[in-house]
């Protein structure tokens, strides 16, 4: 049996204009989880839609068993024994567990499908991994956590021998993270190997065995995780050494300028008050569904027939709607770049300036020079990778997406941003820049808010700290106090 | 600094030709073969390079590309309006009502169809705006009480006018008798379109929306309000074709337009906007257009028969939207 379940040797893709990969070497182990790490537009993405199938390689030989083998589309790639979860789950929500296991491959009684046996079937491959899961189960009724295991489930049951998982812990609890590691040894046991994408540094060490790090679509080298320092692996990630990971310079506040009294919507957010001062980063943490985003969003005129006051710079304010909430200096980076902040096919310029559009457009006259110099001007502030600013969004890696999306409400000029996890599916590079952009930002008198679910951003970061529980302010930790063992107790109370 | 100025508006004229041509190409070449081959084969070579035979084909396209600008924002809007053909038949009758019942001067009739069109539109927009049903169902409603109201309206015969002046806007020609009046009128009306998706704020927002609805709402646009102005446009412009049919045939007919919304559909969908919605360009519409309009001439002209006509229609849309499916997964891969 040759030692490499998978060898990648030399693969290059190129798009127009862009040379994704330049020669990339790969190599994956039986019964090893392999993480790929790299900042956002290295290459990891590329690299697996050519394993998944989705893009084929221009050059380079992909090896699986010792034996050369083309993969030239999805089917090819299955029948290579390859799967691939992606971070948006892509089963059939209306059907059952046991539909989406067997999807394509039915177990049929002449012309009928055998549902008893399938669901069956299904289950006993559910239990055999102790996986507390329903096979008649609707999809969509199930949190995302279980629909990962759902697809976990299924490529095992089509005798994959490769996994690729792409970040599949950045939408799930930490129990369930717990979970997920689990079932990713048993399967490591048997023998599958598999390759982990991950943004997350602390998983690393928990579930890998090595890592491979990309950079500019190029291959930078190998590691053992248990041998390797963090610090190590950043550096060959972006290239340099980041001596400031975390740029903050602490300076006394100014004075009050949005404070909130009792506000609540009904619903997940239930009587909160806190104040911002001006010149500090105020963190918001919580667990997931403690109201934090929910509160932002009546702040932000988004949520219908909130109730409760708020004063911005001393005087009581009224917000119904977003219009009203840029007006009075509000700004709102959302949580969910794809569904609340994105316009995927259309321009980074046109992303940047939808926010300023007076600035440039009187009624029918468009000032295009004013238009790329304010574009210009945040690509460079940002320091956003992009070709050019007709550049489509969606052709841009995450990390840029992000920046263009922070540089579009800072051109609205606002007193207060509010940030709703502003590095989520960030890399690190990109992330330390997002931190230094934040500090001179209050460095200048804005007051920011910053809700976040990493700690170690919500530590190095804040001024202060409101803690969020189940729809409360659960408490506020002043600089010299805040640690993740008095968050984690105001928290989870 | 005049100068520098002058050079970066030529390079930035420059640049959209570019972008036309590259959004375009494939299109355009399907309308240089299309005209190409009408101009050299033996049957259609004396008939169809003709300045008369030219001015036919824009007659006949303009009236389906006023109902293409509205349909095109609609679609970029990521909805549809199934209601323009019923609307063309309904406001096609008012107007001719107004001069042959009323007897209202010309000018005021055809503002009127032009309103009426405009009301249907707005209560699409309005509906579509402040519910969550599709514009899809919305507009297969009014589509139905439009056309109903049409029959209602005319009994089911047709409306006729018995005035030479009502003839001016369908079948009349401006500039000393040069130009066709509806082709200056689209030429108008194409203006306008592109002057509001491209040079507005208006314009940018029917992107966002139709991108993104909910990071639209987001950024702080009147959701809403988009949707209404956009469907009340393009019930604006069904109703300015309705009256320009009713003129051209010297009569309201309740069975005017009957179809006309595929056809403009076809013409959107030809030119390249995404039934997704959130792209799409007028420039795409008219070469759309351009080329279902000289198709129908040229099977006219080649005598093939009106049954086979819709065969060749369906294949052809096929083959162009194919043509730009083919293009983008090449670049994709």
């Amino acid at each position: 049996m040759p030692d490499f379940l998978l060898v990648m040797k030399n693969i290059h893709k190129r798009f127009p204009g862009v040379h994704a990969l330049r020669g990339v070497d790969f190599e994956l182990r039986r019964g090893e989880v392999h993480a790929i790490i790299g900042e956002n537009g290295a290459g990891k993405s590329t690299l697996i839609k050519i394993l998944a199938g989705i893009y084929t390689a221009d050059e380079g030989e992909i090896v699986i068993d010792g034996a050369k083998v083309d993969i030239d589309g999805v089917v090819s790639s299955k029948a290579q024994g390859i799967s691939v979860i992606h971070q948006e789950l892509v089963l059939a929500p209306s059907m059952t567990v046991a539909e989406n296991i067997f999807l394509g491959r039915e177990s049929m009684k002449g012309l009928f499908i055998d549902s008893r046996k399938m669901h069956g079937d299904a289950q006993r491959l559910l239990d055999s991994f102790n996986m507390d899961l329903d096979a008649e189960a609707i999809v969509k009724s199930l949190p995302i956590a279980k629909r990962q295991m759902v697809e976990i489930v299924k490529a095992i049951s089509e005798n994959s021998r490769i996994l690729v998982m792409d970040e599949p812990t950045s939408s799930i609890s930490d129990k369930e993270v717990d979970f997920l590691f689990a079932t990713m040894r048993a399967l490591a046991a048997n023998g599958v190997g598999i390759i982990y994408i991950s943004h997350k540094m602390s998983e690393l060490e928990e579930i890998c065995d090595r890592v491979s790090v990309l950079r500019d679509g190029a291959y930078v080298g190998t590691e053992v995780v248990r041998e390797a320092s963090k610090d190590k692996l950043i550096s060959m990630m972006v290239g340099r050494e980041l001596t400031n990971y975390y740029t903050r310079d602490f300076r006394p506040p100014g004075e009050v300028i949005l404070r909130c009294e009792g506000i609540s919507d009904g619903k997940m957010v239930k009587g909160a008050s806190f104040e911002l001062r001006a010149g500090e980063i105020l963190g918001f943490a919580g667990l997931v569904g403690a109201g934090r985003s929910e509160l932002m969003k009546c702040l932000f005129g988004l949520t219908k027939g909130f109730t409760g006051k708020l004063w911005i710079r001393g005087k009581e304010a009224r917000i119904s709607n977003p219009i009203q909430a840029t007006a009075a200096g509000l700004a709102l980076v959302p949580e969910s770049r794809k569904d609340e902040a994105a316009y995927l096919v259309q321009s980074v310029r046109y992303n940047t300036t939808i926010e300023v559009l007076p600035e440039f457009i009187k009624f029918i006259f468009v000032n295009r020079d004013k238009e790329d110099e304010i574009t210009s001007h945040y690509i460079r502030l940002m320091s956003t990778k992009t070709p050019s600013l007709e550049q489509k969004l969606i052709h841009l890696s995450g990390g840029n997406q992000q920046k263009v999306i922070i540089g579009r409400w800072l051109a609205s000029h606002p007193g207060i941003l509010i940030l709703d996890e502003p590095t989520r599916g960030v890399d690190v590079g990109a992330k330390s820049e997002i931190y230094a952009i934040m500090n001179e930002l209050v460095k200048e008198g804005i007051g920011i808010i910053m809700i976040s679910s990493e700690m170690p951003e919500i530590i190095n970061m804040s001024d202060r700290v409101y803690v969020m529980n189940q729809g409360r302010i659960a408490g506020c930790l002043e600089r010299d106090v805040i640690s993740q063992e008095n968050i984690m107790r105001l928290a989870a109370r | 600094m005049n100068q520098t100025a002058d050079v970066r508006k030529r390079s930035r004229i420059e640049k959209s030709l570019r972008i036309f041509l590259k959004d375009n190409l494939g299109i355009l070449i399907a309308l240089a073969v299309l005209c190409l081959f009408l101009s050299v084969y033996p049957t259609t070579k004396d008939t169809f390079p003709v300045q008369r035979n030219i001015f036919n084909v824009l007659r006949q396209v303009s009236t389906n590309l006023y109902l293409a600008c509205g349909m095109t924002m609609v679609i970029i809007l990521g909805g549809i309006d199934l209601s323009v053909g019923s609307i063309v038949a309904l406001s096609g009758c008012f107007a001719a009502g107004c001069v042959s019942r009323y007897e209202l001067p010309i000018p005021m009739a055809i503002i009127c169809g032009i309103l009426i069109g405009g009301v249907v539109g707005a209560f699409n927009g309005f509906v579509i705006s402040r519910t969550t049903i599709p514009a899809f169902i919305v507009t297969l409603a009014t589509m139905n009480i439009a056309k109903g109201l049409a029959y209602v309206y005319t009994g089911g015969s047709p409306v006729r006018v018995v005035n030479n002046e009502w003839q001016w806007l369908g079948a009349g020609w401006v500039f000393n008798g040069k130009v066709p009046t509806p082709v200056v009128l689209l030429v108008i009306i194409l203006a306008i379109t592109g002057v509001l998706m491209n040079w507005t704020r208006l314009g940018r927002h029917l992107y966002a929306v139709g991108g993104n609805p909910q990071a639209a709402e987001f950024s702080g646009i009147n959701v809403a309000r988009v949707k209404f102005l956009i469907h009340t446009f393009t019930g604006i412009m069904a109703g300015t074709a309705g009256v320009v049919l009713a003129s051209r045939m010297y009569s309201g007919q309740p069975t005017a337009g009957e179809g006309a919304e595929m056809d403009a559909i076809a013409a959107v969908v030809v030119g390249g906007t995404s039934m997704q919605g959130g792209s799409g360009k007028i420039s795409g519409t008219i070469i759309g257009g351009l080329i279902i309009g000289v198709l129908n001439n040229g099977l006219n002209l080649l005598n093939v028969s009106s049954f086979w006509q819709y065969v060749v229609k369906g294949i052809v849309i096929l083959l162009a939207v194919f043509i730009d499916f083919w293009r983008t997964r090449k670049a994709s891969r």
